[in-house]
């Protein structure tokens, strides 16, 4: 068999437990999403809150700089397109990413 | 080692007999086992109950098949055929009955030492209640002193508590009231 | 001053789970487990165990919430019998996985169909590789101590494994025996509260129940195996400790005049007690028989079986439940596994007995050990048999 594991038994915490809290913060989803991203139109948006509320991986936040408009994360958008399909002003569209843009830090819209 | 078993109807409270001569075996320091025939528990079915009380630990989990006492507590269920299987030969019977011991022999075919009493008059008289369980150990112990009549007042306490003064009452009624013959 | 009373063992039962002060018990009631949760909800309604009563809806709901009690730092409780164990068995690999101590009485009883209430020990033995320690009570005292001591070594930190007690279903939950009830200071003494290594807890917080990728899985699992293994020592330990605070000794294997005996009967459960009565009478007739009784199934102590048994010329070995499709029931599939291993031959006969209740008695013994002697004479193998079926 191949020599598959990745760590010893005898170093897994009680029960197999995960010990670290929040350590799926670390976990690039954003490297799923092929060639494209949303982009939110703000002249379009009403400040609903819908792609925040819906965005099952949690990329939208609230903007500190522009009350009731919402920051999208590159880090973890998967590229669903959830948020443009409930965006109820279709304020939010799919933007053409270079490569070198797919993968990287949070960013704003 | 002695096996007794009683033969009731579900809610006449025969478990509950068992129940009270296992405790007061226990409280004399002796070993007791109380079970009833296993099973769903069904008011006015006819059951039957276990006790064993010994001078030593019982390690023993069978049924009790060939019983040295037979304790009735329906007068109805003398005639049913069950009453004297495998009751021993030099065994007791205890019957609930207003009949003589002779008409108690002809009616389940028992010829051997046979007590009597009307526990149902009794009960009704004393309890209010044609519950005969409680009258009925006055009875057994007439006829076999299986354990000190005393040692059923806790036990009889603890199981009634206000009530347990009437039971006890009745119980001691029916020990005057028995009638055996060999 | 422990005191001695007349008790209905699965009263016992939940009298050692209140004096093990627990936090939670969840239950849902089933024939013939009932009475101990339901002695419980007193205990608890009536304010003499100072725990939370969960009346869930099933048995599964029973499980999920031990679990997820146990996760939280909680001393747990539950019980149950038959259909109930079944319902809860995808969460019992749960318990086990995330190294919850929660203890729970099974009340042995059958599976389904036809519907039975009786008892044998079907239920337990399809749930025999959940990775739970698993004991064995032949009586109510037995049931009381085993309790008490199943959180002894749940809990040390050396385990952490949920553990079930086993009494056979009416032949013992419904029997009013002398019980010796230790008093609170006594088992305060031995049980100390329960600390636990890791917990639910918002100020440190863990993540349980995860997901095992492949890269993970075996090397999970083989971590549960060690501690299950590893528990043996730990069970061995707290049973010494337990004889030297209430003055009863227990060992992972029992015998009766097995020294020198040639047949030997092994036994399970309440059967233990019967077969030893059984082995005395036939000894007053001059054979030479003897018992050995499993008390610790899970994990199955070998090396003391292997001892116990050693010389004899025939097992008897007593299953209560069927393997079917297998050569044997499953206790005689494990002893004969575990002695092909040592290479010990030995002549293995299997009865499958007391199924739904179905009594065994002191003859019944005495007629297995007749027919094994005259089939081990005659040079035949006495694989498998159910024990007086009607043909």
């Amino acid at each position: 068999m191949a020599d598959e594991g990745m760590q010893s038994w005898k170093t897994l915490a009680l029960g197999c437990a995960m010990t670290e809290p929040g350590s799926s913060k670390r976990f690039n989803t954003g490297d799923w999403r092929s060639g494209r991203r949303p982009v939110t139109d703000r002249e379009k948006c009403i400040k609903c809150g819908k792609c925040y509320i819906l965005c099952p991986d949690m990329c939208y936040s609230p903007d500190p700089e522009a009350e009731g408009y919402y920051l999208w994360d590159s880090f973890y958008c998967k590229g669903c397109g959830i948020c443009i399909h409930e965006c109820p002003k279709d304020a939010i569209s799919w933007q053409d990413e270079k490569e070198e843009d797919t993968h990287g830090a949070a960013c704003g819209s | 080692m002695i096996e007794v078993r009683f033969h009731g109807r579900g809610g006449q409270g025969a478990v509950t007999s068992c129940e009270l001569m296992a405790q007061a075996a226990i409280a004399e320091g002796r070993y007791a086992q109380a079970f009833p025939s296993f099973g769903p528990e069904r008011r006015g079915a006819p059951l039957q109950a276990f006790l064993r009380i010994s001078d030593h630990p019982i390690r023993l989990r069978e049924k009790i098949y060939e019983p040295d006492i037979v304790v009735v507590l329906d007068p109805a269920l003398l005639a049913s055929g069950g009453v004297k299987e495998g009751l021993k030969p030099g065994g007791t019977l205890v019957a609930n009955t207003s009949k003589s011991v002779a008409e108690v022999r002809g009616e389940c075919g028992f010829d051997g030492r046979t007590a009597v009493v009307d526990a149902t008059r009794i009960a009704v008289e004393e309890l209010g209640v044609p519950i005969t369980n409680t009258t009925m150990l006055g009875a057994l112990l007439k006829a076999v002193g299986l354990v000190k009549l005393e040692s059923l007042k806790g036990p009889l306490e603890t199981r009634f508590g206000p009530l347990g003064e009437k039971n006890w009452k009745a119980l001691l009624r029916a020990e005057n009231e028995t009638v055996i013959e060999e | 001053m422990a005191r001695r009373v007349g008790l209905e063992v699965s009263l016992a039962c939940s009298e050692a789970v209140k004096l093990c002060n627990v936090d939670v018990v969840a239950a849902y009631p089933i024939t013939p487990q009932t009475h101990i949760v339901e002695h419980l909800s007193e205990l608890v309604a009536d304010g003499h165990l100072d725990a939370e009563f969960v009346p869930v809806e099933s048995e599964h709901s029973a499980m999920s919430a031990c679990i997820g009690a146990s996760a939280a730092g909680a001393r747990t409780f539950t019980s149950t019998a038959s259909q109930g164990l079944a319902l809860m068995h995808e969460m019992l690999f749960i318990a086990s996985g995330l190294r919850l101590p929660i203890v729970m009485a099974v009340a042995n009883r059958s599976l389904s169909a036809p519907i039975s209430i009786w008892n044998d020990h079907s239920d337990i033995m399809a749930e025999r590789d959940v990775g739970w320690i698993q004991v064995f009570a032949e009586n109510g005292q037995e049931v009381l101590d085993l309790t008490i001591h199943a959180y002894k070594v749940a809990e040390d930190p050396r385990v952490l494994l949920p553990v079930a007690v086993n009494l056979d279903g009416f032949i013992l939950t419904h029997v009013i025996e002398p019980i010796e009830i230790p008093d609170q200071a006594e088992v305060d003494a031995y049980l100390p509260p329960y600390t636990p290594q890791m917990r639910l807890d918002i100020a440190n917080p863990v993540s349980m129940g995860m997901v095992g990728v492949p890269e993970v899985y075996t090397e999970a699992r083989k971590a549960c195996l060690v501690a299950l293994e590893g528990s043996y020592e730990v069970i061995k330990e707290h049973w010494e400790g337990f004889a030297q605070h209430f003055g009863r000794r227990y060992q992972p294997i029992e015998t009766y005049q097995a020294e020198g005996a040639e047949t030997l009967f092994v036994t399970m459960g309440s059967l233990g007690e019967t077969c030893m009565t059984a082995v005395d009478q036939m000894r007053e007739q001059g054979q030479s028989v003897g018992q050995v009784r499993i008390r610790l199934w899970r994990p199955f102590p070998v090396d003391d079986f292997v001892e116990a048994v050693k010389g004899a010329k025939r097992l008897v070995v007593i299953d209560r439940a069927l393997q079917p499709g297998s050569a044997s029931g499953p206790v005689a599939t494990e002893l004969k596994a575990l002695l092909y291993d040592r290479g010990i031959e030995m002549y293995v006969a299997n009865f499958v007995a007391g199924l739904s209740g179905r009594d065994v008695t002191r003859a019944d013994f005495a007629a297995m050990a007749q027919r094994v002697e005259a089939a081990q004479a005659a040079g035949q193998p006495m694989t498998c048999e159910m024990w007086g079926v009607k043909e």
